[in-house]
């Protein structure tokens, strides 16, 4: 008895409000595992669960402090008087296009994604981003065409849509800036001459007689030249 | 929740140790002696945790006992109540999952002539592929070769891979890299447009090709992207609970579910590649995971009752570096690419206990012997784990190393006011990966005509244990190969009538062996992690499943 007193001690009980109904979870809980301690069955809203796809970027605010906040469900602990509410990812504008046939230039952009010019600075993107990134700042790099800086600072981004839920003018800045990614990396970043240099070695077939060798090798012959492999470090 | 006085204790021996480690090498174990200590730590090796299936293809071998109950499960499907000529959707070739092997077979099944539809449990793109750090291993540097890169990935799983699968896997990397980055995909570089490469465990070259430490981000954003920049079709949460067949043995579709409304869909396809993933939700021998929510092996499941044979899954892969603090992230991976920078494992003590470059097995072995011998720091809540020193990279590297390297893992940590610039990380092996899987050839057809195989789902190219860097490197070159043979395929198939007699005949099977009505439903979909579970048994026995009325595991 003495004991079973002492862990409810330990564990501290807080009040959570999921759409509005009171229930009590214990501290160290995430948003999630809060859920889903309340008996929510996840379906929308969970991914990976380790904040890298985006799933489940969410927003709460308090009992008696209506601002909202942001984060990522898998990695907010909750608090107490916590309200939550579930937001399942919806579509954005996502039009197609034919990375082959463009060209790395703020025209470019500005041609996929014309409304890019209607953004007026409110800041709401920078503010909702769960992964604190400087949103609007990378926006106005994408609108001067600076593309190698949207690439920078947009790097982090894991396209939870939270930016473009409050853009007030409809604006998808996850969809924007990964295009500038791609163009970065497609037509700025600098050229490997080793990779086309080794690709070409593979087709001419410069190592296949090594590799059909060692296919062939007793396991001890193979084993002992595994042990005996150089180890270059960098 | 910073570390608390007692473990910070710990650290203060950590950091009283760092400057004698900066030069201290731990020898590695020669591949011929690794067994002890495996046999001995490695959960691969507990009896308790294993056991022999009783029916279908793989009869009589072993495999943990968690993917045995889905192996040996019930069909969700009653065939009698399917009109299988009334399809939904009909096309070439049918994707089962849309993480990076699912997405890359379905782009080049589309550019050789098929007409793809991808059908995907979560969303385009929710699949572990999108969480790896460390990277895609390729042989690209002047001083690599495809063929170290081929002794270096036998040698680490003790050589039980299918050696032709590991031929084409590393004379496909250096392309598999190229191909990535012709869609725009942002490879870390040095000035001169050269790879910066990171030598991760068991590399004798360093040869991991990363995106700082969202590697599998970068990678999954712009092959998602892709995917919808060619209209390919796509069907998000709605996986497929069945295999569908033609009369003359060939795989020729699939039943699909609405995760939502129950609602079933039907697809003829003269060709299915299977590319599924994982199965760490199934929470093998009661580790915690790194995978994400839909990691649950459903791919085996529906290959296997096809009677498409399953090899080396008596093994898992337990990630030596997972986080064991705060509880929060329990399971959440570490990448390797921190001990290959320069990250050592450390005792309570502040010692280091074994190279951290040791291939995965032997080093999640090592890690446990460590924390049995009473050498590991326990967290207020009861997990153990040992030290990972994430500082010393800094300190060997310069100022900046970590942060520049690892903004995602130093974020996670500092949302829980630990820095791991200046901190070292509690962590334990996790279930990370599914060595073996569906058993396949090079060109990504398995023995079941129709059916092929991509990803984490297949088997054989990692033998009983994998290299950092070589999971990623298998969805580039097994995704784009079954991607290419099943256009090549559907271009002289001519699908007869449609069955669902091999799931009768499963059915029958399962009751003759007396099974029917001790094993769960599968695929299983989704983890129970919700806090009133569905109860299994009530169901399958009073009810047996029928469509529109498809539940959720």
């Amino acid at each position: 008895m003495a004991q079973e007193t002492k862990v409810a001690e330990k564990v501290r009980m807080l009040d959570i409000y999921i759409m509005g109904k009171r229930y009590q979870v214990s501290e160290g809980l995430t948003i999630m595992t809060a859920l889903e301690y309340c008996g929510y069955r996840l379906i929308r809203g969970c991914g990976c669960r380790a904040a890298f796809c985006g799933a489940c970027g969410t927003v709460y605010n308090f009992k008696n402090d209506p601002t909202l906040r942001y984060a990522l469900a898998c990695q907010k602990l909750v608090e107490q008087d916590m309200y939550l509410t579930q937001i399942p990812f919806f579509p954005a504008a996502k039009p197609s296009y034919d990375l082959d046939k463009m060209e790395p230039t703020g025209e470019q952009i500005l041609k996929i994604y014309p409304e890019l010019v209607t953004c007026f600075g409110c800041n709401n993107c920078t503010k909702s981003c769960p992964q604190d990134l400087e949103v609007l700042w990378f926006m106005s790099d994408a609108l001067r065409g600076d593309i190698k800086e949207v690439a920078i600072k947009s790097f982090d981004c894991l396209m939870c849509g939270l930016c473009a839920a409050r853009c007030p003018q409809g604006l998808v800045p996850y969809n924007i800036s990964l295009l500038c990614r791609r163009l970065y990396g497609r037509y700025i970043a600098p050229k490997s001459k080793h990779v086309d240099e080794r690709i070409a070695e593979i087709e001419a077939g410069k190592f296949d007689a090594e590799i059909e060798e060692m296919e062939k090798l007793s396991l001890e012959e193979l084993r002992r030249r595994f042990d005996e492999r150089k180890i270059i470090k960098d | 929740m910073p570390y608390p006085a007692y473990m910070e204790e710990s650290i203060r021996k950590v950091e009283a140790t760092r400057e004698r480690r900066l030069k201290e090498e731990l020898p590695r174990i020669p591949v011929g002696e690794r067994m002890p200590v495996l046999k001995e730590f490695h959960p691969d090796f507990i009896e308790a945790g294993m056991r022999e299936l009783l029916v279908g293809p793989n009869k009589g071998d072993r495999t943990p006992n968690e993917l045995a109950d889905l192996l040996e499960g019930n069909s969700r499907i009653d065939p009698d109540k399917i009109e299988l000529d009334k399809v939904d959707y009909d096309v070439d070739v049918l994707v089962i999952g849309a993480g990076g092997a699912g997405a890359a077979a379905a782009l080049i099944a589309q550019e050789n002539g098929a007409n793809v539809l991808i059908a995907t449990k979560l969303r385009l793109g929710d699949a572990n592929t999108i969480g790896y750090q460390g990277g895609t291993q390729a042989a690209d540097r002047p001083d690599d070769s495809p063929a170290l890169h081929y002794l270096d990935t036998v040698g680490g799983a003790r050589f039980t891979n299918d050696p032709k699968l590991v031929e084409a896997l590393v004379k496909d990397a250096p392309d598999a890299i190229r191909w990535l980055e012709s869609f725009g995909v942002n490879w870390d570089k040095n000035p001169d447009g050269s790879y910066f490469e990171v030598g991760l465990a068991g590399e004798c070259v360093p040869r991991c090709h990363c995106c700082k430490d969202y590697t599998g981000l970068e990678v999954m954003r712009v092959l998602r992207d892709e995917v919808k920049c060619r209209n390919i079709n796509y069907v998000e949460f709605g996986p497929a609970i069945e295999l569908i067949m033609d009369d003359k043995g060939r795989v020729a579709g699939a039943v699909l579910v609405n995760l939502e409304t129950n609602e079933l869909s039907l697809v003829r396809a003269k060709a299915v590649v299977m590319a599924t993933g994982g199965i760490g939700r199934l929470h093998t021998q009661g580790f915690p995971t790194t995978n994400h929510y839909g990691a649950t092996a459903d791919g085996l499941v529906l290959a296997y009752r096809v009677g498409c044979p399953l090899v080396d899954i008596d093994t898992m892969q337990y990630h030596p570096t997972c986080a064991a603090y705060p509880l929060a992230i329990l399971g959440l991976l570490v990448t390797e690419k921190v001990r290959g920078l320069g990250g050592q494992l450390l005792n309570i003590d502040g010692e280091q206990f074994a190279n951290p470059l040791e291939p995965r097995d032997v080093l999640a072995a090592c890690i446990i012997r460590e924390c049995r011998q009473g050498k590991g720091i326990t967290t207020p809540t009861g997990e153990v784990g040992v030290w990972l020193d994430s500082p010393r990279i800094d300190v060997l590297h310069g100022e900046g190393t970590v942060a520049r390297n690892f903004p995602a893992m130093v974020r996670q940590f500092a949302r829980f006011d630990i820095d791991m610039t200046k901190k070292p990380m509690l962590v334990y092996p996790g279930l990370h990966y599914q060595n073996g899987g569906i058993k396949f050839s090079p060109d990504g057809a398995t023995p079941v005509p129709g059916l092929f195989a991509a990803g984490e789902c297949e088997g054989g190219v990692h033998g009983k244990n994998r290299l950092g860097g070589n999971s990623t490197l298998d969805l580039w070159v097994f995704g784009r190969r079954a991607g290419r043979t099943a256009a090549q395929y559907v271009k002289e198939v001519k699908l007869s009538k449609l069955t669902l007699d091999h799931v009768r005949r499963w059915q029958k099977e399962l009751k003759e062996a007396g099974l029917a009505e001790v094993r769960p439903i599968s695929p299983k979909l989704l983890p129970d992690y919700a806090r009133q579970p569905y109860d299994y048994l009530a169901d399958y026995v009073t009810e047996r499943l029928q469509p529109g009325q498809i539940k959720v595991a």
